[in-house]
């Protein structure tokens, strides 16, 4: 099976990875082997069949009580920041607004 | 006292009670430490000043290596990649607070495949873990380091992490005992996660006493982790009876095929005579969707995998690349020179099994075909109390022999990964050696909760060979 | 061609919970940056999410509020993008299999004078993001986190709108419904309403809808109609002027009064949802699911229905009554101890109403009681006091929180209805005032009203005035 470079490029973007073109070509073919390996699931039927998310079908309804914790310290919480100012993070610009 | 360090915990433990100092048991393992880890590479980082921090307790005094997964309260945790170089975590895992509540001495941590990517321990940003029963050979991975560290008595105990078999796998190549619990058996709550429905943390040990040792005292539910069970422990050692007789062992026959080499055949299939002198029923059984297992596993680990290591990006913690000019740009080259490649490979599969037109096809049809996998292991369980199968396909390999072919690497992990897929506990142990010396490793399953099975049955295996017994010579 | 506007409302609700989604994190206001977070919300490897109950039973009383279905089996899915409010660069959200959905609420309807539906396609749960503070001329973002993870309802209502008004009424509506279950400050100000809309325009008889427009950053109910009235005019000149509509997302800008495109590249958000491995799915037990609703007070349009058929209020002040849970509790207390609803409600509806308004506080707040108000009347009834009389004791009690009865007793402000004590004080005006007096007994009938102004001064306003007119009338002669 064949993956385009640019199907890579799109993936890639959507996962903030950038690839030199250098490497583009390797990914590719080796996305490519994996992908047709895994599409021998399309050999099994599995029209009726419930898709299983958790492996323990048992457990549902895990809640935790409403009542607070103490949180970390701000510094704590900004230990490892590669970048910080005062109590903030810093990051660099954003220039698209959401 | 010079040989502290090849003790087992439950030895040691004895000696403790009969005046040895903890002090000299931690002595002992680190100078063992300082004498051969520049040839083994276990160790990601040792902690030079381990101390023990509660007196008393099940594992009083025992030094116990973490893989570099799991977080240690501001302690380096780096997953062996460059993205976490310098994290360290403001918090303590909640196996890693039992450890250190039952007394446990925390001596570092073991180098591992990067973020568990991997069956070799290859793609440690901190270079390879050896194999110590032949240094030229992989240890198995992701918890190479562990199992190295444990075969060459550089710690008494470890901890590892499997989400495919990077538990059993390396125990099985290292010539250790390694378990997968059942999922949902030990909080994943400060393991950083690969595949959230797949993975658990284990023990990788001498023995199974150990191992039944050590379950007992990172098991038990978490309010910290929703998918953590609510059922009490059990006294593990209890299970170490030595007495199977009556036990029914289902041999799939899909775990026999061609491409086992041929001397792992011949160790398990002996292994599993012997069971059988010691009073287990054979059954035959067939596990029929096992051929699917390694895509299945590929695509629901890569997807959840592609959405855990998003939060990798340089803005709140971990390494930044500093010349980015904006947002995206410090998100895209952070994450391209932090990832190693196979980190990115499972990144972009997964990405692409996730995306918008693929979903169906890939990431739905996996979770369909799980359940047929879960199926075949529920219809086993009413032939048989619990499966044997050989851990891995072939002895320890050459370092280098399969980095070129990730799909090859992925097939090494054919027998470990529906465990995981089907939430299902398993341990490797040892049960034989190739002609060349290497360790070959014995798979036994159980069904969901069902470790006591699995502990009776490896226990009366072990106690009746001394595969477990054998050191490498290095 | 005519067109007619097609309108859809996306609210988001910060619920009160006293700790987050999915971690025991605090969650009081304004806080110092960064220090209401913990390994969770924060998005720290290794950290995992727990459900907090209570926000879970909150989205179910909303969701059975606004008439929805409750989904039997609830997840919940991962939506996948990066932005540096969002540590994990995941908000864990519903996707396919919502807390609840197929509800709706009512609003006047413009055209007839009955009510107009509003379906509302779904209410489900989800955590919130972070804040960012771009300072102005930098080339930095500054990230503050102690909002993530505070637990979020999403409710979204199908296309049925068809004028900026309508969304305004749906909103208040809204507002009043969410703030009848005390799930939420509701405060736009603060944050803990949101609002986006998506409008569009068609030939009035298309069935087709026509492109849809992202209208973001409307922060106030009249911000809401104003940002989609104008969206409104654009879009029909656009269509006069020959223009394709761009699918797109626009911001309002209330200083300027317009709206302006985000100008963001064009690509397709691709937000890959997938079920949420780390939570376990959900079952509401249908027991649960009743006792829910069982705590539901009486919602707003019940009330007014209430008020109207039973206490013969009018339509207008029995939605102005229920508009407010405060006033309307106000307004019920008072009448558990006085008969006459209609006065209660036309003084609640007016000096009362009027007051907190002014001065931005609840009916709870207010100095006069209900109990209060209810003897102010009886005061009325009893004619010790004039309806002007009443207003300025009204004021005086607020302001002063003390008891009308006593305010009344310490200035000595009874009305006089004295008819005695009356004629001697007319006795007086109209000797001080001979030349109205004349006027009127010439025909002047206006120099009555004059007299009457003269003897409520000469009493400093505490004269019964019906009498004061009678008397005057019969001392002059008719």
């Amino acid at each position: 099976m064949n993956i385009d470079r640019d199907t890579v490029r799109r993936v890639a973007l959507l996962s903030r990875l950038s690839l030199a073109d250098s490497e583009l070509d390797g990914y590719c073919s080796q996305m490519g082997s994996i992908l047709t390996y895994i599409s021998k699931l399309n050999e099994i039927d599995t029209k009726d069949v419930a898709p299983t998310s958790h492996p323990l079908s048992t457990l549902k309804n895990v809640y935790r009580k409403d009542v607070p914790k103490p949180s970390l310290t701000t510094a704590e919480a900004l230990q490892n920041a590669p970048s910080k100012e005062g109590d903030f993070f810093k990051v660099p610009q954003v220039i698209e607004k959401k | 006292m010079d040989d502290l360090h090849l003790l087992t915990a439950h030895e040691i433990k004895i000696a403790i009670d009969s005046g040895v100092e903890p002090s000299a048991v931690l002595d002992a393992v680190q100078k063992r430490i300082e004498a051969i880890d520049s040839k083994v590479k276990a160790f990601a980082y040792v902690n030079k000043k381990a101390t023990q921090v509660k007196r008393g307790g099940k594992l009083s005094g025992i030094p116990v290596l973490i893989k570099d997964n799991i977080c240690v309260k501001d302690e380096a945790t780096t997953c062996s990649s460059k993205i976490l170089e310098a994290f360290s975590p403001p918090y303590d895992a909640t196996v890693i607070k039992r450890l250190k509540d039952s007394g446990a001495v925390l001596i570092g941590k073991a180098n591992m495949d990067e973020f568990a990517f991997g069956s070799s321990c290859e793609t440690s940003c901190y270079g390879p873990t050896r194999n110590p029963w032949d240094l030229d050979r992989i240890p198995g991975g992701s918890s190479g380091g562990s199992a190295a560290a444990v075969a060459a008595s550089q710690t008494i105990m470890a901890l590892g992490s499997d989400t495919g078999g990077s538990i059993r796998q390396p125990a099985a190549l290292c010539g250790v005992v390694g378990l997968k619990p059942t999922y949902g058996r030990v909080s994943r709550y400060g393991l950083i996660a690969f595949a959230s429905s797949l993975d658990q943390i284990g023990p990788i040990t001498k023995d199974v006493e150990d191992a039944a040792l050590l379950l007992g005292v990172i098991a038990g539910h978490d309010v910290l982790d929703s998918t953590s069970v609510d059922i009490p422990v059990p006294d593990y050692c209890k299970s170490l009876t030595k007495d199977i007789k009556g036990l029914r062992l289902g041999v799939p026959k899909e775990y026999f095929v061609k491409g086992i080499d041929p001397e792992v055949e011949t160790a398990v299939k002996k292994s599993i005579e012997t069971l059988r002198g010691l009073g287990a029923i054979v059954v035959d059984i067939s596990l029929p969707h096992t051929e699917y297992a390694v895509s299945t596993y590929y695509i629901i680990g890569s997807a959840e995998a592609s959405s855990n290591l998003a939060r990798f990006d340089g803005a709140h913690y971990g390494y930044r690349d500093t010349d980015a000019k904006d947002m995206i740009d410090m998100y895209v080259r952070t994450r391209s020179k932090g990832f190693g490649d196979e980190a990115k490979r499972r990144i972009l599969l997964g990405t692409y099994c996730l995306s918008a037109g693929y979903y169906d096809a890939y990431y739905l049809k996996a979770l369909k075909v799980r359940t047929k996998i879960k199926e075949d292991f529920e219809r086993a369980f009413a032939l048989c109390d619990c499966i044997v199968t050989p851990t891995t396909p072939t002895p320890a390999f050459k370092i280098g022999e399969k980095t070129n072919d990730p799909l090859a690497m992925y097939l090494s992990d054919i027998f470990t990964i529906p465990a995981n897929l089907a939430g299902l506990p398993g341990i490797s142990i040892p049960c034989g050696f190739s002609s060349g010396g290497l360790p070959i490793g014995m798979q036994i399953m159980a069904r969901p909760f069902g470790e006591e099975t699995i502990f009776r049955a490896s226990y009366a295996f072990e106690q009746s060979t001394d595969f477990h017994k054998r050191r490498p010579t290095i | 061609m005519n067109y007619e506007t097609v309108i859809g409302l996306e609210v988001h609700l910060q619920l009160s919970t006293n700790t987050k989604a999915f971690c025991a994190c605090p969650t009081k206001f304004g806080q110092k940056p960064n220090s209401q977070t913990c390994p969770v919300c924060l998005g720290l490897p290794g950290s995992l999410p727990v459900l907090n109950e209570q926000a879970f039973l909150y989205a179910i009383k909303v969701a059975l509020a606004l008439h929805c279905q409750i989904q039997k089996i609830i997840k919940f899915d991962r939506k996948n993008y990066y932005y540096p409010d969002l540590p994990k660069n995941f908000q864990i959200s519903q996707y396919d299999m919502p807390l609840s959905f197929d509800g709706f609420v009512d609003i006047p309807d413009e055209s007839s004078s009955g009510r107009k539906r509003i379906r509302i396609t779904r209410v489900h749960l989800e955590e919130d993001a972070g804040k960012l503070i771009h300072p102005e001329g930098e080339d930095y973002t500054l990230v503050d986190l102690n909002r993530t993870g505070m637990p979020l309802l999403e409710i979204v209502t199908e296309p049925d709108m068809n004028s900026p008004q309508e969304a305004y009424d749906y909103l208040t509506k809204l507002k009043t419904i969410l703030e009848y279950l005390k799930v939420s400050d509701c405060d736009m100000e603060k944050g803990s309403l949101r609002c986006d809309a998506n409008i569009s325009i068609r030939p009035i008889g298309e069935k087709k809808l026509g492109t849809k427009v992202e209208l973001k950053n409307m922060n106030t109910f009249k911000g809401v109609r104003q940002g989609l009235e104008y969206e409104v005019k654009r879009q029909l000149s656009a269509v006069k002027d020959n223009e394709k509509i761009v699918q797109e997302t626009r911001l309002w800008d209330a200083d300027k009064q317009v709206t302006i495109s985000m100008r963001r590249k064009e690509e397709a958000t691709d937000y890959r949802y997938f079920p949420e491995p780390d939570l376990v799915p959900f079952v509401v037990d249908p027991s649960i699911i009743d006792s829910i609703r069982n705590t539901l007070p009486e919602l707003p349009e019940a009330k007014v229905n209430r008020y109207m058929k039973e206490l013969g209020l009018s339509e207008y002040d029995s939605n102005v009554l229920a508009g407010r849970m405060d006033l309307a509790d106000y307004f019920e207390a008072c009448a558990q101890v006085y008969e006459n609803k209609k006065t209660i409600a036309n003084w609640v509806t007016g000096d009362i109403l009027a007051y907190l308004n002014t001065h931005g506080i609840m009916a709870s707040e207010l100095g006069l009681s209900a109990n209060g108000l209810a003897s102010l009347l009886k005061m009325i009834d009893a004619g010790a006091l004039s309806g002007k009389m009443a207003k300025d004791i009204l004021t005086e009690a607020i302001e002063t929180k003390v008891d009308p009865e006593d305010i009344v007793a310490k200035r000595g402000l009874s009305q006089i209805s004295d008819s005695e004590k009356l004629e001697e004080i007319i006795k007086l005006v109209m000797s001080k005032n001979e030349k109205s007096v004349n006027d009127y007994k010439s025909g002047k009938k206006n120099a009555l009203g004059f007299l009457v102004g003269q003897a409520m001064r000469e009493t400093k306003g505490t004269a019964n005035p019906e009498m004061v007119n009678k008397i005057l009338k019969k001392a002059l002669g008719e």
